[in-house]
């Protein structure tokens, strides 16, 4: 087989099939990605990319179908063979030994040998020619752990490359990145791709489809339903494709009616686990009926911000002013900041929002576990406890709507709808949310949004904490800028553009 | 990325896999005993023969039973926090020890005394298992390296007690003198004797339905309450379990209490259920191979209840077995038991692989 400019495409995926059970993942799906492209592929959480991926990597054997690689019939039964046919994979979650150099995580399974040196000799070499010829430079001596999250990815674009992989596979790959590390992942890519290198890019942002990728193909329910150019697409049709129905990317909110100041931080200073200052004299004040953005590269204290003011970490100085009266430290311990009506949809739903192993329905009480809708007596009474569930997965359109299922079972997005019914059926006045929509498919960030919307509009204070610039200017009435810890400027949304707010999240500071 | 293994049903979980796990290691065990000369088939028959085929077997069986459910709900409990207590054996020592004190030295009429001295060695087990909690809880010291240590500290102050304060003065042995009637649990022979069954006098006793009930409570305790509740999720996601507002060292601290309270249950069975006196050295490493219990069981009272009485079936047909098969001796029981040990402990995820890839052609659900 090959395409009209006779070189065979570097994958091609022919009638893949592949069922878990009564579950169809990949149904009957064809696939083409030609040489030195960067191929998109678009779904939702669930439409079966990460199957079609692990089955090219081998991690699965598809039950029908054929995988051609230049235009070879091959079979991978493993990821060592995905390798030999030259497929790199970069996951989302990183494959790395944190506490070991670069050189060494990218010699780990290639060690040439029982002594070191010689292959050490020989991977070092290949790094620095790595580095010369797609500048992909790092330096082979730091320790992965103390690298920033771009750079170990970066670590593992080399491991792929330095095992011969000529089709990279990238899932997910911006998910753990900040805008300007996703900028310089981007860069690297389209590099790589001018040394004739293909690339295989997965995500649910459309708007690194449309400025990185050359072709873009869409997911549906386990089926292929289009490929496009992507220079000949706009993100409407892609994600019309995507959901198979017009989603409203941009929502409609009134302007905002703000009423009293309900929360208040005065100077706040916060220190990490590791007594490292993380934020530093932040002072802002947060009105019922308005949606404050707090907007940042990732990792300038805002989880300090949002765990802080949640009563989870304590205060190294400063005061947090709650309907007009200074809350003493004793009480600000989450259970007791939760029974003063802040609600907090915390930025990491897997590690601390949710308990994976748990039912739903556990999950869906946790920092609840004493209301006496629960169970009045010493018991729970389960009954109300599956109910309460049944209903907020009703209203929120939880899918399955099956109270008893682990919550590990669920898609990102669903997960994320149950800590959203949680927090907010309490109906707080105050509401703390980080990062809403990370990891979570279109359709629900639609909803996602919408329902924070409407909690302003019913004269919530809201508290949004967001890397995505976009999800700022869709939401936030006013918008507060962080970087190293100190607030670097405030802006009202009409007032300022991505590069002024760009400026600020840099610590260039200025006036308005 | 989904990981290629699936979960397993949870009958194949909480059945299949340990019905596995002790076939193999039964198989291996056969083996040994073929290779020692002796027949293995006859060699099983010996075994259930003398664990379950009279009631004498049997009652010998449910009393080992009995110590075995207690310690393995103790060494379970923690599981479900997250901890790893292997100073069971050493809080249930101390149990001994407060139940011998209240019924050498409280002068209460008749049962009453027992009624006081269940609790009593409950109480002593917690406040044992208090130390390595707090310091788990508070300080950071590792659970596991603390209740080694108490293990030789219980055994070093029972030792220290039992020769120089405690011992009957008119015996040699390090043993205190018998305890009055009243202190005792009473033995299921003796009840039903007047009711005119015939039972045998084994050393069953009432502390098999006090254990049953521990089970009971466990379940209870986990499944149903708030406390089991932030207990299972400090146990599976700390940080979690803080943003619900748990506290995990409170958390730590009340787990490791009640894990030793249960662990005190082995004493009472032993102490005041059968010896009647405190002796040197009674626990016999059952804490440990409540390890293996609560492992075998995967921590859930019901698979205790049946891997403890599968330990008391080995314990007893072993005994059997070392009598009347010469050439097995009392440490080839021991092999067994190490078997089955390593095969439901250690190996427990050695057959999970096959079975899940097995059930996954037919059955398995699909990722949501």
């Amino acid at each position: 087989m090959t395409s009209a400019t006779g070189a065979p495409p570097a994958i091609e995926l022919v009638g893949v099939d592949k069922s878990f059970g009564p579950v169809h993942a990949n149904k009957n799906v064809n696939l083409r990605v030609e040489r030195g492209v960067i191929h998109g592929i678009v779904g939702e959480n669930g439409a079966g990319k990460s199957t079609l991926m692990s089955i090219l990597y081998g991690f699965y054997e598809a039950d029908a179908g054929q995988i051609l690689v230049n235009g070879e019939p091959v079979r991978i039964r493993s990821s060592r063979e995905a390798i030999s046919h030259g497929i790199g994979m970069v996951h989302q979650h990183f494959m790395l030994v944190p506490p070991l150099s670069v050189l060494e995580n990218v010699m780990l399974g290639a060690e040439g040998g029982p002594l070191l040196k010689a292959g050490a000799k020989a991977v070092r070499a290949q790094l620095a020619h790595l580095a010369k010829v797609y500048a992909l430079e790092v330096d082979p001596d730091a320790i992965v752990g103390e690298l920033s999250v771009g750079l170990q990815q970066r670590v593992e674009i080399l491991k792929a490359l330095v095992r011969g992989a000529e089709i990279l596979v990238l899932d997910e790959p911006t998910a753990v990145l900040t805008p300007s590390e996703a900028d310089q992942l981007f860069d690297m890519l389209r590099v790589l791709k001018s040394q004739n290198k293909t690339i295989i890019f997965i995500t649910h942002k459309l708007r690194e489809i449309m400025s990185l990728t050359d072709r873009v193909s869409v997911m549906r329910r386990g089926e292929m339903v289009a490929t496009f150019e992507t220079s000949q697409t706009s993100p409407p049709e892609l994600a019309d494709a995507m959901v198979g129905r017009k989603v409203i990317l941009k929502i409609e909110k009134a302007p905002a009616r703000p009423g009293a100041v309900v929360l208040e931080a005065r100077g706040l200073r916060v220190k990490d686990d590791r007594g490292v200052t993380r934020l530093e004299d932040v002072s802002f004040s947060l009105r019922a009926g308005e949606i404050l953005g707090v907007a940042g590269v990732a990792g300038n204290g805002q989880s300090e911000l949002l765990e802080a003011l949640a009563g989870i970490r304590p205060l190294a100085s400063g005061e947090i002013w709650l309907n007009g009266a200074v809350l003493p430290a004793a009480a600000r311990d989450p259970k007791a900041m939760r029974r003063l009506g802040v609600g907090h949809v915390p930025e990491d739903r897997h590690r601390v929002g949710l308990i994976m192993p748990f039912e739903a329905c556990e999950s869906a009480m946790l920092g609840f576990q004493d209301e006496k809708v629960y169970g009045a007596g010493l018991l729970f009474d389960r009954g109300a406890i599956i109910a309460d569930e049944a209903a907020k997965m009703e209203a929120y359109d939880i899918r399955p709507p099956a109270p008893r299922l682990k919550t590990a079972n669920f898609s990102g997005g669903n997960q994320q709808k149950i800590v959203l019914a949680r927090e907010i059926e309490r109906n707080p006045a105050v509401i703390l949310v980080g990062q809403p929509t990370r990891g979570v498919d279109i359709g629900a960030i639609e909803f996602i949004h919408k329902r924070i919307v409407a909690l302003r509009d019913a004269g919530k204070a809201v508290l949004l904490v967001s890397v995505e610039l976009d999800e700022i200017f869709a939401l936030a009435d006013r918008i507060l800028v962080l970087c190293g810890g100190r607030v670097t400027g405030e802006r009202l949304p009409e007032e300022t553009n991505a590069q002024d707010l760009g400026l600020l999240m840099a610590g260039v500071e200025q006036a308005a | 990325m989904s990981t290629p293994l699936k979960p397993l049903p949870a009958w194949a979980d909480v059945a299949l896999i340990p019905l596995i796990n002790v076939t193999a290691a039964f198989v291996i065990s056969g083996l040994v005993v073929l290779a020692i000369g002796e027949n293995p088939i006859e060699a099983v028959k010996i075994l259930i023969g003398g664990a379950l085929g009279d009631l004498e077997g049997l009652g010998y069986t449910l009393f080992y039973a009995t110590s075995f459910i207690f310690t393995g709900l103790a060494v379970a409990i923690c599981f479900h926090a997250g901890l790893f207590n292997i100073g069971v054996d050493g809080q249930a020592y101390l149990g001994g020890l407060g139940a011998a004190l209240v019924c050498l030295y409280l002068p209460l009429p008749g049962y009453s005394l027992v009624i006081v001295a269940i609790p009593a060695a409950a109480l002593f087990g917690a406040a044992f298992a208090a130390i390595p909690g707090y310091l788990q809880a508070k300080r950071d010291s590792h659970i596991v390296i603390t209740t080694i240590m108490f293990n030789y500290i219980a055994s070093a102050l029972m030792g220290y007690l039992l020769v120089n304060t405690l011992r009957n003065p008119k015996q040699m042995n390090p043993e205190t003198l018998p305890f009055p009637r009243g202190g005792t649990v009473p033995q299921l022979f003796e009840l039903l004797k007047p009711l005119g069954i015939v039972w045998p006098d084994t050393p069953l006793n009432l502390s098999f339905f006090l254990a049953l009930a521990a089970a009971v409570f466990v379940w209870v305790l986990i499944w149903r309450t708030r406390l089991g509740y932030e207990i299972r999720a400090v146990g599976v996601n700390p940080t979690a379990a803080v943003y619900g507002g748990v506290s995990p060292s409170r958390i730590v601290i009340i787990t490791t209490l009640l894990s030793g309270a249960l662990a005190g249950g082995l004493a009472v069975n032993v102490i005041l259920g059968s010896e009647h006196r405190l002796v040197l050295e009674f626990t016999a490493g059952f804490g440990f191979v409540g390890i293996a219990v609560a492992l075998m069981g995967r921590a859930h009272p019901v698979g205790i209840v049946l891997a403890a009485i599968l330990f008391g079936v080995l314990y007893q047909g072993g005994a059997e077995l070392a009598f009347d098969m010469p050439r097995i001796s009392r440490d080839m029981i021991v092999v067994i038991q190490g078997l089955v040990v390593l095969f439901a402990g250690a190996l427990e995820h050695l057959f999970r692989r096959p079975v899940a890839a097995l059930l996954a052609r037919r059955i398995s659900q699909p990722p949501i």
